[in-house]
């Protein structure tokens, strides 16, 4: 079975992020990234059903020349070889426009299943998989936290809301939205680490008319959230003085206790 | 012209989330002067209880493939409608069967929803719709660009439910819709098990997250629901490291609770965390990131280290109850 995994590569979850002047977008230069979370599960999963049931894992990422840091990891990690569709700007694209170019990259290689994370931790459009399954005419499902794809069809476990799930029949070729936490991920190998220098990485610059098409949303300016509630900051920085105000406020104020 | 807002159901069922949506189209209709109606895929006796609402038509959508849920049934069905209605927005709740088949609507547009949106915002021809990014630590304004319909979705609580306007009868219209072979084949949803923790009806709830760091130190949160009087519960990422089983989770795949107190112990307060929690009256926050969004909700908050403060709080509370 041939899988594409898409990966993208996102700013380190505990990063302090700081807004451009434009206030458009974040400042990225001395930020850290990481891989976006449930984008490490897709890989996860699709690792296993390799070593199930046989195949390939081909990693895709769109983004910087940044971002091969997260494909090499990916690679050392047991995954083939790689997709890199470079650019600055496709970063920002739309979730339909992102989805547009990556259709085009991935489209020639007929994969059996193309698996992502639910949604990216930077913009959270958790649309970009579901409109490229629309694209290249793919049945999919989302938020997944189980996959049996020993058959000739694919069988997927959904998460629905408050607790309830549900089992999905599809066939094959499908993609399909992962979510996080459903499994143990490993870790890279220092053999694996060795083995993905000699893998391939193919760099593929996206088509300019399809990264240039009008974008139906755009961002007018980000800020810090307004809050909803006014907090009162307890022990002014003093955790153990915090604690002892806190417990004091929660019986006169909160009359909780 | 005119807005179209998405009713939500299971097996017939409302979900109450849509009430959400209805208000929220009625808010965007009153702004910018355009008639709401509704529509409803497969369930023909929920249309009539959408009529009640203040609404210009409910469209009832038929099709027998509309009997259950599956993304490709219903991504054609509502397709249908909405070229046949021709509306400039569809307003929908940001709900997980949204998530599941809305975009795929859109792309049929060649577009993308403005997604999980918390607020809008109306200046004359100006629209602006307020989503969340990076986890919640900032929020973008968002403008809708090129031809409509626009998609919008909402994040449940952004709008009140209860504030749906009910109004005179609204007119149904019966809508046979063509809708192909759904390739996707679903089972029946299911509970994974009888939930053995029912944290809804708790008055006082501590909740432990990432920055407990060790199944070990869960024992500090523990002894601080015992002094209290209350109950443990987690974030995430504690019950998908099995620290805590799943019946404790809070949270979009967790219960949703409403407690007088609750207490947020290294949580950082991703949007699916806050879904669950953030309706309790007080809410303590206690984390080492001052810039956390936990403290946007929280009515007090401690910055600094936890297994510093949680100790602490434990022993003050013995002695103010003692």
């Amino acid at each position: 079975m041939k899988i594409l995994v898409l990966m993208k590569q996102v700013a380190n979850k505990d990063a302090i992020l700081r807004i451009n002047k434009d206030f458009t977008w974040i400042e990225e230069a001395d930020l850290s990234f990481e891989v976006n979370e449930s984008d490490g599960y897709a890989l996860e999963e699709s690792l296993r059903i390799k070593e199930k049931v046989g195949g390939e894992v081909v990693v895709v990422s769109m983004g910087p020349q940044r971002a091969k840091s997260v494909i090499k990891d990916a690679l050392a990690r047991g995954a083939d070889r790689a997709i890199h569709v470079v650019g600055d700007k496709v970063v920002h694209l739309s979730p339909f426009a992102a989805a547009s170019v990556l259709a085009e990259a991935i489209r020639d290689e007929n994969a059996d299943l193309v698996m992502t994370g639910l949604q990216s931790d930077d913009y959270g459009y958790a649309q970009t998989g579901v409109i490229l399954a629309e694209i290249l005419g793919l049945p999919h499902a989302t938020i997944v936290i189980e996959i049996d794809a020993s058959g000739d069809q694919l069988r997927v476990k959904r998460e629905l809301e408050s607790g309830w799930y549900q089992w999905y029949t599809m066939p094959k070729p499908a993609l399909l939205t992962i979510q996080s936490g459903i499994s143990q991920i490993r870790y890279a190998t220092l053999k694996g680490i060795m083995a993905a220098k000699k893998k391939e990485i193919k760099e593929v610059t996206p088509n300019a008319e399809t990264v240039g098409k009008p974008s139906h949303q755009r961002i007018e300016k980000i800020y810090l959230p307004q809050k909803s509630k006014q907090t009162q900051f307890l022990g002014n920085g003093d955790a153990k003085k915090g604690a002892i105000e806190l417990a004091e406020k929660l019986r006169t104020e909160a009359r909780v206790i | 012209m005119g807005i179209l807002v998405f009713i939500e159901h299971k097996s017939g069922v409302l979900n109450r989330t849509s009430l959400e949506a209805i208000a929220a189209a009625q808010k965007l209709g009153g702004d910018i002067g355009q008639k709401v109606s509704a529509v409803v895929l497969g369930a023909p006796s929920l249309a009539n209880e959408i009529a009640a609402y203040d609404l210009e038509k409910v469209i009832s959508a038929k099709n027998e493939k509309l009997k259950e849920y599956t993304p490709d049934a219903y991504a054609d069905a509502l397709e249908k409608v909405i070229r046949a209605t021709t509306p400039e927005y569809v307003i929908m709740s940001h709900t997980y069967q949204a998530r599941d088949f809305a975009p795929k609507v859109a792309a049929r547009f060649a577009k993308g929803l403005i997604g999980d949106c918390i607020r809008m915002n109306v200046e004359g021809e100006k629209r602006v719709f307020t989503r969340r990014i990076f986890l919640g630590k900032l929020d973008a304004d968002v403008v809708s660009e090129g031809e409509p319909p626009t998609f919008v979705t909402f994040q449940s609580g952004a709008f009140r439910g209860d504030q749906a306007r009910k109004g005179s009868t609204a007119q149904i219209e019966e809508k046979p819709v063509d809708v192909g072979e759904a390739r996707m084949k679903p089972e029946a949803p299911f509970q994974e098990a009888k939930q053995a923790v029912d944290l809804s009806k708790a008055d006082i709830i501590i909740a432990v997250g990432r920055g407990i760091k060790s199944k070990d130190n869960l024992a500090l949160a523990q002894k601080l629901a015992e002094a209290i009087g209350g109950d443990l519960a987690a974030s995430r990422p504690i019950c998908d490291a099995e620290w805590l089983p799943i019946d404790r989770q809070i949270g979009s795949s967790g219960q949703t609770v409403a407690p007088k107190l609750y207490i947020a112990i290294g949580i950082s307060g991703a949007i699916q965390h806050l879904v669950g929690m953030k309706n309790s009256q007080t809410i303590v926050a206690i984390n080492k990131d001052p810039e956390a969004p936990i403290f946007d909700i929280a009515d007090y908050g401690i910055v600094g280290d936890l297994f510093e403060a949680v100790p602490v709080l434990t022993e003050e509370i013995k002695k103010l109850k003692g």
